[in-house]
């Protein structure tokens, strides 16, 4: 620590240090070389992992594969549906959480975060044990689609909707009580301050919320697995499927669909999670 | 005189676990007046401020607006408006919409909304930034959006929380002449909430000085100045000296009384006094003088001093008399002598007992 500063460094500036930038660089290719590999191979004309030139053609022939299409499809709507079911059920319970004040509050803020650090595996199970327990397992399979996906909304709407609580809450910590009596002093009901007040100041954080459910619901593998029946095979599911029976550059098309929509979800989450306008 | 616009009646207010914020208050407020709640932080001004705004209800008591009672009428059936501390401008809101919310939830027509919006607007100035939101703004603008959004539902009486807090020396100068216009120009009752006395004094056209949730004087800027009822106004309200004082008799209107500080003198009250009193003098109405006076009505004493503060205006001299001190505020009234005085210097201090008050509470 003796070395003294340069002319217009300031004593925080590590990431100028040589093996600091070495270190970063190592950390990015460890995570992102398997990933980058997988994408680059959807585009290889031969499967057998040498480089034979670029290709579109995994993507068509993974879209007109029946199999991977269907799941694709099951994945989106049991996404979509979970989506909006723990957006509704995750922004009341942060609602009830940061408005009323009740016995038990903090032991239920507690269970309300539970499923979030649970292990997946003990959830599948216990999903599992329960669907087949109350019959619900025989009772939605020969169901028309999209009822027949009953179950595996159900579990996931029980994984992601925590997670909704979690972003909603902290957003409404950084509420302005006076902006709700602001809005009641100037002749609102409790209705209109909801709607006009409450409701856009958490908008940001519904949306965040919204696509944190809906790509948690969309990638899940584990919990699926252990509540899908035959016909209600999830894009996941499938992929690892057809993984185990060989190599083929269909998948490596398909998971870079999935990474791609993932991707893309995610980013707009954390720009609409991003902080400014608390109303202080 | 007309009806109070508001008569609060006997209020408290306890919280839970036993705190008394406001205690059995009555204060009655007139059509027109700019009144002002002043008090340290924790004197209950704000909560009764509240209580007045529906926002919080008495425990006991009854607030008349308008000569109904509407202790228990919630915020939004209330001919009041507030404008919060913090403004409480919504930011999810341009400044139009703002100032319109207050209608538009009340079912006010749009056109009517429209002119209405445009004339409160124009009233603090802000057409021009009509289409903002309220984070491309200062916090003096914010400010006059929420008075818009207030003035605009033409309440009969605009509360004020601690308005010009928030800002700096001075926006809040002129925001205070602004506000002094605007209730001129509106014609109602304006009531303010502020710990600042100087706030309070230059603004309001009667002020009640709350202490521990009670009372303690309702008065005229110029009253609670000159004539404070107890210690704690005069000492809450501008600086003052405070001598502990004897009272050694009492004869008609005059006390003979007899101070540590500058010793003997005679003085004139309204009061009747025994055993101890407190003697107030304010430090502008001492003066600093080199040799021993010889008028036998001043009342003096020899002094030191200690320190001088300079403020440009005026400085304060701090002096030792006896074992006590004194302050004493000296005008800089040319550009060489300053306060004319240097520490250390032994001089003598002089005031008129007609400047001095008695003190008994």
């Amino acid at each position: 620590m003796s070395a003294k500063l340069k002319p217009g460094q300031s004593p925080l500036d590590y990431a100028r240090r040589p093996w600091m930038i070495a270190l970063f660089i190592a950390t990015l290719i460890f995570l992102y070389a398997p990933i980058a590999s997988l994408i680059v191979f959807s585009f290889n004309v031969d499967k057998t992992g040498v480089w034979h030139g670029f290709t579109f053609m995994n993507y068509v022939k993974a879209w007109n594969n029946a199999d991977i299409f269907s799941a694709l499809s099951n994945s989106i709507t049991i996404a979509i549906l979970c989506t909006i079911f723990s957006t509704i059920l995750g922004a009341m319970t942060a609602l009830t959480l940061w408005r009323f004040r009740f016995p038990f509050k903090n032991a239920y803020e507690g269970f309300v975060a539970l499923p979030i650090v649970v292990p997946e595996i003990c959830m599948g199970v216990a999903v599992l044990m329960f669907f087949s327990r109350t019959g619900m397992t025989d009772a939605v399979a020969d169901l028309p689609w999209p009822f027949n996906l009953t179950n595996i909304v159900v579990a996931h709407i029980a994984f992601s909707f925590p997670f909704v609580t979690v972003v909603v809450r902290s957003r409404l910590a950084g509420f302005n009580r006076q902006l709700e009596e602001a809005s009641k002093d100037l002749g609102a009901s409790e209705v209109q301050t909801f709607f006009n007040v409450i409701v856009p100041f958490m908008m940001p954080a519904l949306i965040a919320g919204a696509l944190l459910a809906f790509t948690l619901s969309l990638d899940d593998f584990v919990i699926t697995f252990f509540s899908n029946g035959p016909s209600t095979t999830t894009f996941p599911v499938k992929i690892y499927g057809m993984v185990k029976r060989g190599v083929d550059m269909q998948i490596n098309a398909a998971s870079t669909v999935l990474i791609v929509i993932t991707l893309a979800a995610t980013l707009i989450a954390m720009k609409f999670q991003s902080p400014g306008k608390t109303g202080h | 005189m007309s009806d109070p616009i508001i008569s609060i009646r006997n209020v408290s207010k306890r919280f839970a676990g036993g705190v008394t914020a406001v205690d059995n208050v009555n204060i009655d407020i007139e059509q027109n007046e700019f009144f002002a709640l002043l008090g340290p932080s924790g004197c209950g001004k704000t909560t009764l401020l509240r209580m007045i705004s529906g926002l919080e209800t008495p425990t006991e008591g009854q607030i008349m607006i308008g000569g109904e009672d509407m202790a228990f009428t919630p915020p939004n059936l209330r001919p009041t408006n507030m404008v919060f501390q913090s403004y409480a401008v919504f930011p999810h809101m341009t400044v139009e919409q703002n100032v319109g919310y207050g209608l538009k939830v009340t079912n006010v027509p749009s056109a009517e909304i429209k002119t209405r919006v445009a004339e409160a607007l124009d009233m603090v100035k802000l057409s021009h930034l009509a289409a903002r939101k309220p984070d491309q703004m200062s916090g003096g603008q914010r400010q006059r959006v929420a008075l818009a959004r207030a003035l605009v539902k033409r309440p009969k009486v605009l509360l004020l929380d601690e308005p010009l807090s928030a800002l700096d020396a001075k926006l809040r100068d002129d925001m205070r002449m602004e506000l002094t216009r605007l209730q001129e120009t509106v014609g109602i009752t304006f009531i303010i909430v502020t710990h600042d006395q100087d706030e309070a004094l230059s603004m309001a056209s009667r002020i009640a000085v709350m202490d521990k949730g009670a009372v303690a004087q309702i008065a005229t800027p110029a009253e609670l100045y000159e004539h404070p009822k107890n210690r704690f106004v005069a000492d809450f309200i501008g600086k003052v000296n405070l001598l502990d004082a004897k009272i050694i008799k009492q004869k008609g209107k005059t006390i003979s009384c007899d101070t540590e500080t500058v010793g003997k003198f005679d003085i004139d009250t309204e009061k009747s006094a025994s055993g101890t009193a407190t003697i107030a003098i304010r430090p502008e109405k001492l003066k600093l003088v080199t040799k021993e006076p010889k008028d036998g009505k001043l009342v003096s004493a020899k002094a030191t001093v200690r320190d001088v503060a300079y403020y440009g205006d005026t400085s304060h001299v701090i002096l030792d008399v006896g074992a006590k001190e004194l302050e004493v505020n000296v005008q800089n009234d040319s550009r060489t002598g300053g306060a004319g005085v240097e520490r250390g210097q032994k001089l003598w201090v002089q005031f008129n007992p007609d400047d001095a008050l008695v003190l008994t509470e």
